[in-house]
């Protein structure tokens, strides 16, 4: 779907870079042994080293360097068997040693690639232009006293994957996929909970416009944007913002930006004269970083099964349409309670349950799928009922929502109920003979050639049996008497 | 290479470091000295020499993902000037 503005000199289109930091699941922090767990106490998962105190030493922890491999393999990327660390200098107070380790000349993963899907069922691909490890910064606090900001450096030196896009983004619609899609991988793979609120993960934007044809122009960056939705919002305020200032014969500067929801506008956040120098060298503390082409081996090998290969599985295996597919793989979770549902059973009427009548009910009780009220082996227990015409699909959706309130098995509920399938065709033969007998002017009408009736006896039928009657027998019967 | 006055006066100003508009011409002198010290090294060629990382063969150090530090908060704090509660403080800086 493409997204254009209509300005006063003719038709502009945008172009979308992003920068994702996300930050990486692991114990301890990138370079000290201080716990990179949230929360506690301020100033408490605090080592020397954070605190930037005179001959103190990083020492790289492995298992960031593991997860960046993940997610590198994840992104279907390069990676760099040798890189290195570099230092980015600049002054803020919740620095404390005035310049952030990262990777700047050599990062640990190069080229990738991310499928999108759009609403309209369009598949893209955004290249990944790089993915390196650095530090995250400490946390100030400027509302606390009226003079002062106070600091905590609990998150200063957390480990962070900065995940750099091509900029290859055409719509906020593709921007907002992208930021969905990296997401649900790095969640699969563990690396990164992809928590937004809380800023485990967030994103800086990079906008410009242009005509059609024409090379890029100037970008702005919008630093730290905190939800998928801002970030879409952003882009469109932007850019319409940079078409403004083009046609009144003005240039864009290149420059960050900070957006603001609230007023819906984006504004100018650090003086020109200083951004962007930051004077990167070699960090002389840390050797480069040389990982075994084996030891990635191995850490392939290890690898969940990704979003994209698990939707074609899951089309393939069990039959069911790619927007279906799409939706159950969206968390591994409701994966994984999907599989135990379909497997060894009607894969496509176990996949309207989970994506129809439980979602909903979850989403009535607000619940999530790890708590579901209704477990995989207890919704598949009532499959396993309409499967052997032990009952029928409408009261199905009965014993379901008693299920939902009771947390009884499906056949206990069937049982103490009697909701058990009629079949006997003495008794369905009794209740068609009646409805038709009760309702002479429809049977008329019907005879007379209006076929719509035919649902309308089926309907008084199931009725008169308390909705237990086997469907297809019915529908049977009624033809033949008719 | 040569530093003139207002590139000086930017390195200072980068550094945070305040300097006299009186001493700005010794410093664009030793620094250039120093640039200029450093820069013999372009006399060497290094064609199809492998940037060299240091003198040992020594390999970067790595460590296991296991906390071992922190919960040390008196002593995080204990150089800063000025302490409120848990935290240590600077001047506001609110954008």
């Amino acid at each position: 779907m493409s997204y254009t503005i209509e300005g006063r000199t003719g038709t502009w289109e945008i172009v979308v870079g992003l920068e994702v930091h996300a930050q990486v699941i692991s114990h301890s922090k990138l370079f000290s042994g201080a716990s990179a767990s949230y929360g506690g106490e301020p100033n408490t998962h605090v080592s020397l080293v954070d605190a930037g105190f005179p001959g103190m030493l990083p020492v790289l922890n492995r298992e960031c360097v593991a997860q960046a491999i993940r997610t590198g393999l994840g992104l279907r990327a390069r990676i760099n068997l040798e890189s290195r660390f570099d230092r980015k200098n600049y002054f803020y107070a919740d620095l404390p040693t005035g310049y952030q380790i990262s990777q700047f000349t050599h990062p640990i993963v190069g080229e990738g690639t991310v499928e999108i899907e759009l609403s309209d069922g369009t598949v893209r691909h955004i290249g990944i232009t790089r993915l390196h490890l650095e530090q995250d910064a400490g946390k100030s606090i400027h509302d606390q006293d009226p003079t002062r900001s106070l600091i905590d450096l609990n998150r200063a030196g957390v480990a962070l994957m900065e995940i750099v896009s091509e900029p290859d983004i055409r719509t906020p619609e593709e921007a907002g996929a992208y930021l969905r899609k990296l997401r649900q991988i790095l969640r699969y793979l563990g690396t990164c909970d992809g928590n937004m609120e809380e800023g485990s993960m967030r994103a800086d934007v990079n906008v410009s416009v242009r005509k059609a044809g024409e090379a890029f122009r100037t970008r702005c960056e919008i630093k730290n944007v905190n939800s998928i939705r801002y970030v879409m919002h952003a882009i469109e305020t932007e850019a319409a913002r940079q078409v403004e200032v083009w046609e009144d014969g003005g240039t864009v500067d290149q420059e960050t930006r900070l957006f603001d929801p609230a007023r819906n506008e984006t504004r100018s956040l650090r003086s020109k004269e200083d951004a962007h120098d930051y004077r990167y060298f070699p960090d002389p503390d840390l050797l480069p970083l040389v990982v075994e082409q084996d030891w990635v081996d191995e850490l392939e090998k290890a690898l969940p099964e990704l979003p994209d290969d698990k939707r074609a599985r899951f089309q393939k295996e069990y039959g069911i349409p790619r927007y279906d597919a799409g939706v159950l793989v969206a968390e591994q979770a409701i994966a994984d309670y999907y599989e135990t549902v379909a497997r060894g059973r009607d894969a496509r009427l176990a996949a309207n349950w989970v994506t129809g009548d439980l979602f909903a009910a979850l989403n009535r009780t607000g619940r999530t799928i790890q708590d579901s009220p209704i477990s995989a082996q207890a919704l598949g227990g009532m499959l396993d009922l309409v499967s052997d015409g032990t009952i029928n699909g409408k009261i199905a959706k009965e014993v379901f929502e008693d299920m939902l309130e009771t947390g009884d098995s499906a056949a206990d509920i069937v049982e103490r109920k009697g909701l058990k399938q009629v079949t006997d065709t003495g008794a369905i033969d009794a209740a068609v003979a009646d409805v038709l007998a009760r309702n002479a002017d429809k049977v008329e009408e019907y005879r007379g050639g209006k076929d719509r009736l035919f649902g309308f006896f089926v309907g008084q039928v199931m009725k008169a049996m308390a909705g237990k009657a086997n469907p297809a027998i019915v529908n049977e019967a009624l033809k033949k008497v008719l | 290479m040569s530093l003139d006055p207002a590139t000086v006066r930017r390195i200072a100003r980068l550094a945070r470091i305040g300097i006299d508009e009186s001493d700005l011409q010794s410093l664009q002198g030793e620094l250039n000295g120093i640039l200029g010290w450093v820069e013999q090294l372009n006399e060497v060629n290094v064609d199809g020499v492998a940037p060299m990382v240091g003198t040992g063969h020594a390999a970067l150090r790595i460590r296991d993902d296991v906390v071992t530090d922190g919960d040390c908060r008196e002593a995080v704090l204990s150089n800063a000037p000025d302490v409120v509660g848990p935290f240590y403080t600077v001047p506001k800086v609110v954008e």
